[in-house]
């Protein structure tokens, strides 16, 4: 029964804090309708997430997330730098194959966006078969160094969480 | 100071649109006119925050994120039909 | 001490401002200046996120502080941001692939299958590569 109102808590959760946060005001009925939202979303929508993957350990999750923003700013003092001190012609542009380890598509599509957001990448395509990921680096010497920092500091991490 | 601070980050994103003009009347591809597009949309985001703030109200917030989101959804739908020619298949 | 308390508040939230606003500007200055697609879509991603980021973060810290009301709806438009930033650039990158790009010029996948911009997924039933780590 509980679990049949309940299919996926989290998301019963975050809608209901998603909701507050819209209406900016938290009063008794606004709580009530974020509950009731956040109860009737997810059981009409369960036919769109068969099989979603299990959030190994939470608290992972939560690391990865700050080590990810750190990164973010880095980033972009990195191609602010770039941008404005480099000679546009002398910007070494390389096209770079990552070989995956993760199999889930939830996991690749986090992997993917935090390498649009970090370090001078981004994320252009994946293979066919989801086997590996292309990734353009705006400026690198060697390409091997950004591949395995990739899978050392990202990849790795999201494989415990989802693992 | 915040009134200074204010004027410097509008004209920072104005010129932003600007540049982002010229680039979609420039750029030598689509996907360019796409990326200045969606550029253009973050910049207007940004520039009604600050007229947000400058008014002292909340209305602002509300419509620049509707804003984000129109933007969002207009961003891939375009990509989508120049990938595949159709949006919904 | 109200008062020094204003103007570190002030300053924290004009310091804000100016660090969306410059990162604005850079990324405008990089999609002007750098030379092919691939490099301009580098610089919007990444600045303007920041860039917009830190006026909402300003925005959230002005209501917060200053006028004492607290606001979700910047923590909200941020968190949509970043969300969709990564989506939008895999978006652009496909479509300029698609566009301008020939297959031979592009690295090989080092599998069976080549990008999924220009080649079909394998079809379901087939035999899975024995390489490949096991599903859960």
């Amino acid at each position: 029964m509980l679990r049949r109102l309940f299919p996926h808590p989290i998301l019963t959760l975050t809608l209901a804090i998603v909701w507050l946060m819209l209406v900016n005001k938290i009063t008794s009925g606004n709580i009530f309708l974020g509950v009731v939202l956040g109860i009737v979303i997810p059981v009409m929508t369960a036919p769109y997430w068969p099989n979603r993957p299990k959030l190994g350990r939470p608290l992972l999750a939560i690391e990865y997330f700050l080590i990810v923003l750190v990164d973010i700013v880095a980033a972009n003092i990195e191609v602010a730098y770039l941008v404005l001190f480099r000679r546009s012609k002398n910007i070494r542009s390389q096209w770079l194959v990552v070989p995956l380890d993760l199999r889930s598509p939830e996991a690749i599509t986090v992997l993917a966006a935090t390498i649009t957001m970090t370090p001078g990448t981004v994320a252009a395509s994946l293979a066919a078969d989801g086997g590996s990921l292309l990734v353009h680096v705006l400026d690198t010497d060697a390409p091997d160094e950004v591949c395995a920092h990739i899978k050392k500091r990202y990849e790795r991490r999201l494989k415990e969480i989802f693992g | 100071m915040i009134l200074y601070a204010l004027t410097f980050a509008s004209a920072c994103f104005g010129l932003g649109l600007l540049v982002t003009l010229w680039r979609l009347v420039t750029g030598p591809s689509q996907a360019d006119r796409i990326l200045a597009l969606d550029t253009m949309v973050i910049n207007f985001i940004a520039l009604m925050v600050l007229y947000g703030i400058w008014q002292g109200t909340q209305i602002y917030f509300e419509a620049a994120m509707l804003i984000a989101m129109v933007g969002f959804v207009s961003t891939v739908a375009f990509c989508r039909f120049i990938l595949r020619g159709d949006i919904i298949e | 001490m109200d008062q020094d308390l204003t103007l570190i508040s002030e300053i924290l939230v004009a310091a804000f401002l100016v660090i969306g606003g410059v990162f604005s500007l850079v990324s405008s200055i990089g999609m002007m200046r750098l030379r092919t697609l691939m490099q301009r879509l580098h610089a919007p991603t990444k600045s303007t996120t920041l860039g917009v980021g830190g006026v909402l973060i300003g925005s959230m810290l002005y209501s917060l502080l200053i006028r004492e009301a607290l606001s979700f709806h910047e923590l909200l438009i941020t968190l949509f941001l970043f969300m969709t930033a990564p989506i939008t650039a895999n978006f652009i990158a496909k479509t300029y692939m698609q566009d301008k790009i020939h297959k031979d010029e592009l690295p090989d996948t080092g599998r069976d299958y080549g990008w999924a911009v220009y080649d079909d997924p394998p079809m379901p039933g087939t035999p899975r590569d024995p390489e490949l780590p096991e599903e859960r």
